[in-house]
C-alpha cells in the first residue's frame, strides 16, 4: 500500500511517500518560491531517492483545503493529474485535519489556524482519542476574536488539558490569544507548525482503509470560500452569504456531536474520581 | 514512425486538450467551454475560470485519449500551455500536464499559446510554411508577425492598448448585446450600414504596425453618450457595423501595408476574432487585389483550442526543445522570450 501525498495549500510546499505505514520519505520547503516550480520537482527528487517504481502507487493523497486558491489548485491539478495517469483514486484530506495530525496524539485540543487574510484565520478544532483525529468543529473561516470565544464557550471537559495552537496563521492570533485566552494554551514548535506531507499521508491511509477516497476525475479543491464576483453577486441580489461556506465545501475527519464528546468526557472523569475514591477508601 | 503529443490549453476560458499526430493530423480536438459562466459576469472572471478548469480538466483529457483510442503511456509527450494568459487558469493545465508526463515518464514540453494560434493555420493548410507574414487577432491579443522559421518568430507590431477582441467585448457591452462581444457585434452588424458613423482608426505613432483600439472604443462611447444628451435614437446594426468596419479596416491596411513593405506574399491569420466574418471577407477581398495568398483555419480552430498547441509542440519537439520540472505559468509571456 503506497500513498503519494502532496501538501501546496499555504507557503509550504510539501511531499511525501508513505508505504505500508511507514514513512519512506518527506520534502517540505518552507520558501518564497511558487508551488509550480517546487511541487513536481521535490517529488522527482523523492521518487528517485526511494527508488520509487510509479506504478506501485495505489493512491494519491492531498491536502484539499482550505488554503490559497493558487495553492490548492496546483495540488489538486497535480494529484489529478497523476490520479488520471497512473489510474488511482485521491484521498482528499481537509487542510486543518491534515496540520492537526502533526500533534497525534497528544492530549488536550489541537487547533490549527492558517492565515486566511481579511482579519481572518482558517481554523477546525480537533482532539485524539487513540489513533482517531475527532473533529470537534469542523473547519471553517473565523475571526481570531470569534476563535477565541469559541474556545472559551467549550465546556471545561474539553478544554482541561488545554489548546495547542499550530499553523502559519499562529502569529495572527498569538498575540491576541495571550491577552485574552484563559483556556490554557500553548503553540507547536517550528518543525510542527506548518503543512507536512507526511502527517497529510498517514491520516490519508486511514481515510483510504475506511474506503474515503474518490475518483481522480471527482476531485475538486476545498475552497470555503465563493470568489469574490460571485460574493459581490450575491450582495447585489440581496442574499448576502459574506464568507460562509457552500454546504458542498464541509467535509469532516470524523465529526461527533461536541454535546456528546462532552459527556463522555465526563462520565470518564467521575469513574476515574470514583476509582480514586475507593482507592482511598482501601486505604 | 509518428509522433503523437497530447496537448493541454488552459490559459483564458476553454479547457481543452487534443492528440495530435506529426503535428498535422487531430486524432482528438476536445473543447470544455465555460463561455456561459462567465456571461452572467459580462466578461471572464479569473477565479471562476481557474475553478471550472480544474472541475473539468480530467473529463476532458481523458475524453481526448479516449477518442485517439491512446492511453498516455502510448503517446510521446505531453505538451501545456504555459502563456500568455490568465495565471490561476494556466497553472492548472501546467500541473495537470507536468503530473500526468511524469507519472507516465514522458517529456514534457511547455507551449505559447500565440504559437498555439499561429501553427493552427498548419492543420488544414499543411501546404503553408515559413516564411510568412502571421495576424493573431484575438480577446487578449493582437499580433502582427513575420513567421521567419518554424519556431521562430519576429514581431512587427501589436496593439499598445485593448486587444482587438476587447474592443468587441466593451463596445458590444455599452451597445446592449452583452458577452461575448465578437460573435455578437458580427451577427448585428450583417443588417447595418458600415458606413453609417466614421470612427477614425488609430495610428500609433513612431511604430508604423502597432494598433491601438481603446480609442475607436472610446469613439463609441462618445456616440452614445452624445446620442443620449440629444435624444437622438441610435440604430445599434448601424453602429455595430461601423465599429466593426473601423476595426476591420486597420487590421487589413496593417497587414497588407507590412506585405508590401517586406515583399511577402503569404499571410496565415489566426485567433479568436480571425473568425470573424467581416474580417475573413475584408482580408481575403485585399489579397485577392494584391495577390497574395490567404490562409486562415476554420472557426473550431481559431478560438481556443489545445490542437494548434499539439502542432506547435511538434515542431518544438523535433527540435530538441523540453521543459523541465519547474516549468512555471508565465502570465505575461513574450513570443521572442519563448
Amino acid at each position: 500500500m503506497k500513498i503519494l501525498a502532496l501538501d501546496s495549500s499555504g507557503l509550504v510546499a510539501s511531499v511525501a511517500i508513505i508505504a505500508d505505514g511507514t514513512l519512506l520519505a518527506e520534502y517540505t520547503v518552507n520558501y518564497k518560491k511558487t508551488h509550480s516550480q517546487t511541487l513536481l520537482p521535490m517529488l522527482d527528487e523523492i521518487a528517485r531517492m526511494v527508488e520509487l517504481d510509479r506504478k506501485t502507487i495505489d493512491a494519491i493523497a492531498v491536502a484539499a483545503g482550505p488554503g490559497s486558491f493558487t495553492g490548492l489548485r496546483i495540488g489538486s491539478a497535480t494529484a489529478k493529474g497523476l490520479g488520471l495517469a497512473l489510474g488511482k483514486p485521491i484521498i482528499e484530506v481537509p487542510t486543518l485535519a491534515g496540520i492537526a495530525f502533526n500533534l497525534g496524539f497528544v492530549r488536550g485540543l489541537v487547533c490549527p489556524v492558517m492565515d486566511a487574510r481579511r482579519q481572518q484565520v482558517y481554523s477546525g478544532i480537533y482532539r485524539f482519542e487513540g489513533d482517531r483525529l475527532i473533529t470537534v468543529r469542523d473547519q471553517t473561516p473565523v475571526s481570531v476574536t470569534d476563535l477565541i470565544a469559541e474556545l472559551e464557550g467549550l465546556d471545561d471537559a474539553l478544554t482541561s488539558e488545554g489548546v495547542i495552537f499550530l499553523g502559519d496563521g499562529v502569529p495572527v492570533l498569538r498575540e491576541e490569544a495571550n491577552r485574552t485566552l484563559s483556556v490554557p494554551h500553548t503553540y507547536a514548535p517550528a518543525h510542527l507548525c506548518m503543512q507536512r506531507a507526511g502527517a497529510v499521508g498517514v491520516l490519508a491511509a486511514q481515510l483510504y482503509a475506511e474506503g474515503r477516497y474518490v475518483p481522480a476525475e471527482k476531485h475538486t479543491p476545498i475552497y470555503l470560500r465563493k470568489s469574490q464576483a460571485e460574493q459581490q453577486r450575491d450582495r447585489m441580489n440581496g442574499n448576502d452569504t459574506g464568507n460562509e461556506p457552500a454546504e458542498s465545501d464541509l467535509i469532516s475527519v470524523q465529526v461527533e456531536a461536541a454535546s456528546k464528546v462532552v459527556e463522555e468526557l465526563r462520565v470518564r472523569a467521575q469513574m476515574e474520581a470514583g476509582k480514586a475514591a475507593e482507592t482511598e477508601d482501601v486505604l | 514512425m509518428s509522433v503523437d503529443i497530447l496537448a493541454i490549453e488552459t490559459s483564458c476560458d476553454e479547457t481543452a486538450c487534443a492528440v495530435v499526430r506529426d503535428g498535422r493530423e487531430i486524432l482528438s480536438n476536445v473543447i470544455y467551454t465555460q463561455i456561459d459562466m462567465h456571461t452572467e459576469f459580462g466578461g471572464v472572471v479569473p477565479e471562476l475560470a481557474s475553478r471550472a478548469h480544474i472541475d473539468k480538466i480530467n473529463y476532458v483529457v481523458q475524453k481526448a485519449l479516449n477518442d485517439a483510442g491512446k492511453t498516455i503511456d502510448e503517446v510521446d509527450a505531453v505538451a501545456v500551455t504555459y502563456g500568455p494568459g490568465l495565471v490561476g487558469a494556466l497553472l492548472v493545465g501546467v500541473a495537470e500536464a507536468k503530473a500526468m508526463a511524469w507519472a507516465a515518464g514522458k517529456p514534457i514540453i511547455g507551449v505559447h499559446h500565440i504559437e498555439g494560434h499561429i501553427s493552427a493555420n498548419y492543420i488544414e493548410h499543411p501546404e503553408l510554411t515559413p516564411p510568412y507574414l502571421g495576424l493573431i487577432v484575438s480577446g487578449g491579443h493582437t499580433h502582427l508577425v513575420v513567421v521567419e522559421d518554424w519556431s521562430k518568430y519576429r514581431i512587427l507590431g501589436r496593439t499598445v492598448d485593448d486587444a482587438a477582441g476587447e474592443a468587441y467585448d466593451k463596445v458590444a457591452r455599452a451597445i446592449g448585446l452583452g458577452y461575448p462581444g465578437g460573435p455578437k457585434i458580427d451577427r448585428e452588424a450583417k443588417n447595418g450600414d458600415p458606413l453609417a458613423v466614421h470612427f477614425p482608426i488609430a495610428h500609433v505613432n513612431g511604430s508604423e504596425y502597432d494598433f491601438s483600439f481603446s480609442g475607436i472604443k472610446s469613439a463609441v462611447l462618445n456616440y452614445l453618450n452624445h446620442a443620449q444628451m440629444t435624444g437622438d435614437t441610435v440604430n445599434r446594426a448601424d453602429l455595430a457595423a461601423s465599429f466593426q468596419k473601423a476595426v476591420v479596416d486597420v487590421l487589413v491596411e496593417h497587414t497588407i501595408r507590412a506585405a508590401k513593405d517586406l515583399k511577402i506574399d503569404r499571410i496565415g491569420m489566426a485567433g479568436g476574432v480571425a473568425s470573424n466574418s467581416a474580417l475573413r471577407a475584408a482580408m481575403k477581398e485585399a489579397c485577392d487585389r494584391e495577390g497574395y495568398a490567404l490562409y486562415i483555419p476554420s472557426p473550431i480552430f481559431c478560438t481556443d483550442n489545445a490542437a494548434m498547441i499539439g502542432v506547435a509542440a511538434y515542431h518544438e519537439y523535433m527540435a530538441g526543445v523540453r521543459s523541465g520540472w519547474d516549468l512555471n505559468a508565465v502570465p505575461n509571456l513574450k513570443l521572442e522570450e519563448r
